[in-house]
């Protein structure tokens, strides 16, 4: 007994920021390069089909027509659509990455319990699990970028930054997505509703497969609110070379600014659920 | 024995029906219906997802008939006929979704009953057995589509998609291709070991939704592809029910119907079988 009463140091993370979420990544990467092929039809196939079917099959209903050339402004319809399939299916791949798997890893699998027992705080472990998820898209995008490449159905480099606007619109609803599904008890058709009243109407309404001047103007304003419709616009405008300054400053900063809200969100989700 | 038959009919012995006869003793005790029950009453806790697959092809009808109809124009339908693209595709998507409702009942749902809620492993445990269990699920996935497949026709009435009276019969010409879907997808789900089999199922099932004449026609394709697109059920049920929609019917509907009657009694042998195998072992 010395008298002096034993001090308990004040909770420091150990690791800092990226390093912690960096060994997520890699715990995730772990287990990805094994079952990577149950993810091939679904991130990569399915995207590929579309492409043909629509790009192609139905492309060549419509390629002789006069107000189909002028609502695609003049090119190719499988032109025009390859850049806008890239961001859909960023986002239909995020959708997928951010529910199951988070409910999953919460509730059955509990890895983050486990992941929450060592010196990773909760905050940590959605920037891994969010890195993670964004890793994916630029995996599945650059598969993608390379076979409509092969196809013919690149304009120029320009599609490069297609890809990156692809990702950041999967990553702006990723984001919000995983903090929502973070906040789930049971499965309960939650992500069947979400998937089919939010992803289906946002891959169908947002400018992918024919301009939102086709709508109805009282149906256009929807599709303001939904990412897609702007990382259609970036994807779509980087590819043809036509993509102007202001409107593309506004798209990126809705995107910015819904990943900004998402990755709060979700890391206090992440937090609340894990220190309870 | 009469007191046997003044019991409630839910514990009372059923009429011995045919099937009843027929199959060894089990295998069926004439109360499929209890499952049927049992689904909707487990259904009402996820009502959203159940009421969101009547707007799954609607939205569908909206953004492509609408959106991509007005870069098209008309497009030549059954017998050559000129309709416009929204009249083309409804039946095309009404097919669809008989097919994928039933499909996706028969497969993921099915499977996590089977493996994970062993859900069938309870029920066998009473007096119910596995045909019971076919034919109840079966039952339950059709009483879902019928209705869906009815919303849909009745949106397609009121926007003026319907040219025929024959259109009548597309309700039941559905059934009969959920039925059919139904029965081979839960055959297909008695052979699968895990989750990751399931991306097979999104292999078959993706590109018939997208290549079945649905949403452009047969023409598009050069001839050898034509043969291979006509030999997949999703064409045959597009084609039966966009002929009853436009009122082009003839012999090649007989056909359509013929090829769903021998699929539908192929996955019933099947699924019934390994169903045993897998359950009563």
């Amino acid at each position: 007994m010395t008298g002096t009463p034993m001090t308990i140091p004040a909770r420091r993370p150990v690791l800092t920021g990226w390093a912690a979420a960096l060994r997520v990544v890699e715990g995730l990467w772990t287990w990805y390069r094994r079952s990577w092929r149950a993810t091939v039809v679904s991130s990569f196939v399915q995207p590929l089909l579309m492409l043909v079917a629509f790009g192609v099959g139905f492309g060549s209903l419509i390629d002789t027509s006069a107000r189909a050339a002028l609502a695609t402004g003049g090119v190719p319809y499988l032109t025009y659509l390859a850049p806008a399939l890239l961001a859909v299916s960023a986002v239909q791949t995020a959708a997928f990455e951010s529910s199951y798997p988070i409910l999953s890893s919460f509730k059955w699998r509990r890895t983050y319990e486990g992941i929450a027992a060592t010196p990773i705080t909760p905050g940590q472990l959605a920037g891994g699990q969010l890195t993670w998820i964004a890793l994916r898209l630029t995996m599945s995008g650059g598969a993608y970028l390379l076979v409509i490449t092969l196809f013919g159905a690149v304009h120029g480099p320009g599609v490069l930054a297609s890809w990156v606007f692809a990702v950041l619109c999967g990553m702006a609803f990723s984001a919000v997505f995983v903090a929502f599904s973070a906040a789930q008890e049971h499965e309960g058709g939650a992500f069947t509703a979400i998937f089919r009243f939010v992803v289906l109407p946002m891959t169908l309404f947002s400018g992918t497969f024919f301009p939102i001047s086709q709508l109805p103007s009282a149906v256009q304003p929807l599709a303001w609110v939904s990412p897609l419709w702007h990382g259609t616009e970036l994807a779509r405008g980087a590819a043809l070379g036509d993509l102007q300054l202001i409107p593309a400053a506004g798209h990126i900063a809705y995107l910015l600014g819904l990943l900004v809200v998402g990755v709060w969100l979700s890391r206090w989700q992440f937090r609340v659920r894990l220190t309870r | 024995m009469s007191s046997l038959t003044e019991l409630s009919p839910e514990i009372a012995a059923p009429r011995a029906g045919l099937l009843f006869r027929v199959l060894p003793p089990g295998l069926y005790a004439g109360r499929a219906r209890t499952l049927v029950v049992r689904s909707a009453l487990a259904s009402r806790s996820v009502w959203l997802s159940l009421l969101s697959g009547f707007f799954e092809p609607l939205f569908y009808l909206v953004a492509m008939g609408h959106g991509l109809g007005s870069l098209v124009g008309t497009v030549s339908g059954p017998a050559g006929h000129q309709q416009s693209y929204a009249a083309f595709i409804a039946p095309g998507l009404l097919a669809a979704s008989a097919m994928n409702g039933a499909v996706y009942d028969a497969t993921f749902n099915f499977f996590i009953k089977l493996k994970y809620a062993k859900l069938y492993d309870a029920m066998l445990a009473t007096p119910l057995g596995p045909v019971d269990i076919a034919l109840g699920e079966i039952g339950w996935s059709l009483l879902r589509g019928g209705l869906y497949s009815a919303g849909f026709l009745a949106v397609m009435l009121a926007t003026g998609l319907i040219a025929s009276l024959w259109a009548a019969l597309a309700l039941p010409a559905a059934l009969l291709v959920a039925f059919a879907f139904a029965s081979i997808g839960i055959a297909a789900t008695s052979f699968m070991r895990s989750w990751q089999d399931f991306d097979l199922v999104q292999l078959v099932i993706l590109p018939m939704f997208l290549f079945s004449a649905t949403f452009f026609p047969l023409s598009v394709y050069p001839p050898a592809l034509q043969w291979l697109v006509q030999a997949f059920p999703l064409y045959h049920s597009v084609a039966l029910i966009r002929g009853l929609t436009t009122g082009v019917v003839g012999w090649s509907t007989f056909g359509h119907v013929a090829y769903f009657l021998i699929m539908a009694a192929l996955g019933l042998v099947v699924a019934s079988r390994r169903l045993t195998a897998l359950l009563l072992r």
